[in-house]
């Protein structure tokens, strides 16, 4: 668990971070999402300390960081950043094995690590291990910079923009890679971006900046359901909210008994997706793969504005 | 592809001319001026075909081609000079002296630009470019044990003068490297702190350009006084050879005209790391030590190599002046030459200094080329 205090971080005359108080439990994804400016990457580089606050705490189950040695700090907790960040004149291998190799490994076993995290990224390690990072694409690029920020199995993974230079459909897979990953390892990520549809994408919690202040901080649902400010809706942006708010749910939820004709929907795809299936076949009904159908009414009614 | 590589056709038009300005000169002694022989006159046709030859071939749009057209050039000038002062003292007085005159060393010139042009378009790997400068040395070494040119005037100057040779090259590669090396070990920190203070980078660097735009001559001068003081004044400063003139101030003078290069090239070689590069470093829990030994210097290494190369060309020409305050080194002949007017005696300083520069060049720009990151020389 990481309590955040009354943190504040002030640059001159201007206050990056306005005393932010928030609980990150163990084992989720907290976003924290907002403009540029917002104060959303001060915010998270003073976990590891990269920026040091003018006042408050961070504790990591438990512990002030404030006492720490911030090197030793930073070599418990996983940075991935935008534009990978990647050292150039080392190998895969080398570049995943960084940390691993900070904190005393043995060589067998980094070589290991290396090779199981290049499997979780769908990486042949035979192919990929001595391979220098300027040969890779950029998406293996961006997954090596994640691999190596998971290698030594840290309490906490921060990630500042990680999936920002990649193109929208490679950057898609990434999510859904790094869901997938954090399910598996049930690590804790704190993850900055400035796109909110990443944020409720990934995040259990999402957290929204503004002005160095902390805005609204809840799960992705309620922040569509009820945004706490003009400034969150307009995060939002208003004309895609119900598409947002059927993308968190699921096909499962609304399975009724009948048929219906066409091909099959699976139980587990959005309900914006079986709308988007729907409206492009032309049809009022889906059927659904496990049994049932879902129906195009049924997906309207959770679509609309709350009363 | 076309059919003729323009530089050969500019290298084919001056050499062209070359060979009709006087290539050997003929003097009654090493002092007065001597009267000019044109290559014809030497008689030694085969040498002066083969010039030809590799001028025409040196129109070749093959650099390979192109670059044994310029070593061809080369041997046939060589092989002409060392004929034609065979035949010009045949005849002459005991004290007569010949040496290469204008078109020798403008064909000398033509033919080493022809072998760069070729050797720039092949770009040769680092390792065979350093196989190369150990033939072209080689040959170099072959060309001065034979004796085939002891009997210019310059092999002359250098018989009289052959153990002083030596001692000035010793002198000459103290006084240039040893500078070097101290620049290195004072301006390497200096570099690493500016890079991490930008208020001492703001007070350093302008302060160390200043000192570069001091004229040499100047520099050397102010030495003098400066140093003399410090004989005077500081304890056991004269036992250890410190001195107003002579080798200390020379010594001195050059690590200071090495620190803007050395300082300023560390700077922007660390400057040059990736700002992600640096901050993924960083965030990973590299202490600040790791981040220089293990991320920054190796990726700012070929900018930092290429401010070592700029003092190590620079102060093997800048040692020169050294002479002229007792320090030394090839100078010494350069300035004792310009006091006899003996010519040959200033080739004598010269012509090694700037042999000493090309090779130093070379050298370093190997090394550049090695230090450069595999993901960049793989592409």
């Amino acid at each position: 668990m990481i309590e955040i205090d009354q943190l504040t971080k002030r640059f001159g005359e201007t206050t990056a971070v306005d005393s932010v108080s928030m609980t990150v439990e163990t084992g989720t994804i907290t976003v924290i999402v907002g403009t540029s400016g917002s104060g959303k990457s001060t915010l998270m580089r003073m976990i590891n300390r990269l920026e040091e606050p003018t006042s408050g705490q961070v504790r990591i189950n438990g512990e002030a960081t404030g006492t720490m040695t911030p090197h030793l700090l930073r070599r418990r907790i996983g940075y991935a950043i935008q534009g990978h960040g990647l050292f150039p004149h080392h190998t895969v291998a080398r570049n995943i094995g960084a940390v691993p190799r900070l904190l005393g490994w043995p060589k067998a076993q980094i070589a290991e690590r290396v090779d199981e995290l290049l499997t979780l990224f769908s990486m042949a390690p035979d192919a990929f291990r001595d391979r220098y990072p300027g040969d890779l694409s950029g998406g293996q690029q961006q997954r090596v910079g994640v691999a190596r920020a998971l290698a030594s199995r840290p309490d906490v993974m921060l990630m500042d923009e990680p999936f920002g230079a990649l193109d929208p459909i490679i950057r898609h897979r990434a999510q859904e890679d790094l869901a997938r990953i954090q399910r598996q390892l049930g690590s804790t990520i704190i993850l900055v971006t400035h796109d909110m549809e990443e944020a409720i994408r990934l995040g259990d919690r999402v957290a929204v900046m503004d002005k160095g202040k902390l805005v609204q901080y809840a799960r992705p649902s309620e922040i569509i359901a009820n945004p706490a400010s003009t400034f969150v809706r307009e995060m939002l942006g208003d004309e895609d909210r119900p598409l947002r708010q059927l993308s968190l749910m699921h096909v499962s939820d609304l399975i009724e008994a009948g048929d219906a004709d066409g091909v099959a929907i699976d139980a587990d795809a959005s309900l914006r997706e079986a709308l988007s299936a729907c409206l492009w076949s032309g049809r009022d009904a889906l059927p659904v793969a496990q049994g049932g159908r879902i129906t195009l009414d049924a997906i309207r009614a959770q679509a609309e504005q709350p009363a | 592809m076309r059919a003729v590589s323009p530089p050969g056709l500019v290298f084919a038009i001056v050499g062209g001319a070359l060979l009709c300005v006087p290539f050997m000169t003929l003097a009654a002694n090493r002092i007065v001026a001597g009267h000019g022989v044109m290559v014809w006159a030497l008689g030694y046709w085969p040498a002066l075909m083969g010039m030809i030859a590799a001028l025409g071939a040196g129109l070749s749009p093959r650099p390979t081609l192109r670059l044994f057209a310029g070593a061809l050039g080369l041997a046939c000038i060589t092989a002409q000079v060392s004929q034609g002062a065979d035949l010009l003292l045949a005849d002459a007085g005991d004290y007569a002296r010949t040496s290469p005159a204008a078109g020798f060393w403008g064909l000398l010139a033509v033919f080493s630009l022809l072998i760069a042009d070729a050797l720039t378009q092949l770009h040769p790997r680092p390792l065979l470019r350093a196989g190369l400068l150990i033939v072209a040395l080689a040959a170099l070494a072959v060309v001065f044990w034979s004796g085939l040119l002891g009997d210019l005037s310059i092999a002359q100057e250098y018989v009289s003068r052959a153990r002083q040779f030596w001692t000035a090259l010793a002198q000459h590669l103290q006084l240039a490297l040893g500078s070097l090396a101290v620049a290195v070990v004072i301006g390497f920190p200096l570099g690493v702190l500016c890079h991490r203070r930008g208020g001492l980078r703001r007070a350093m660097l302008p302060m160390l350009s200043f000192l570069q735009t001091i004229p040499s001559l100047a520099m050397f001068g102010i030495m003098i006084p400066l140093l003399a003081w410090v004989a005077t004044t500081v304890p056991g400063a004269r036992e250890i050879g410190i001195a107003g003139i002579g080798f200390a101030p020379a010594f001195v003078a050059l690590v200071l005209y090495s620190l803007l290069p050395v300082v300023g090239n560390t700077v922007a070689g660390l400057d040059a790391v990736p700002p992600a590069t640096s901050d993924a470093a960083r965030g990973m829990g590299l202490s600040a030590t790791q981040q220089l030994w293990q991320v920054e210097l190796p990726l700012g290494l070929p900018v930092l190599l290429t401010g070592v190369r700029i003092v190590m060309v620079q102060n093997i020409g800048l040692a020169v002046i050294a002479g002229l305050i007792g320090g030394g080194g090839f100078g010494s002949f350069v300035f004792q030459g310009l006091n006899q007017t003996a010519t040959d005696l200033i080739l004598l300083g010269a012509l090694p200094t700037v042999l000493l520069a090309l090779v130093a060049a070379v050298l370093m720009d190997i090394l550049v080329d090695l230090a450069r990151p595999v993901s960049e020389t793989a592409r």
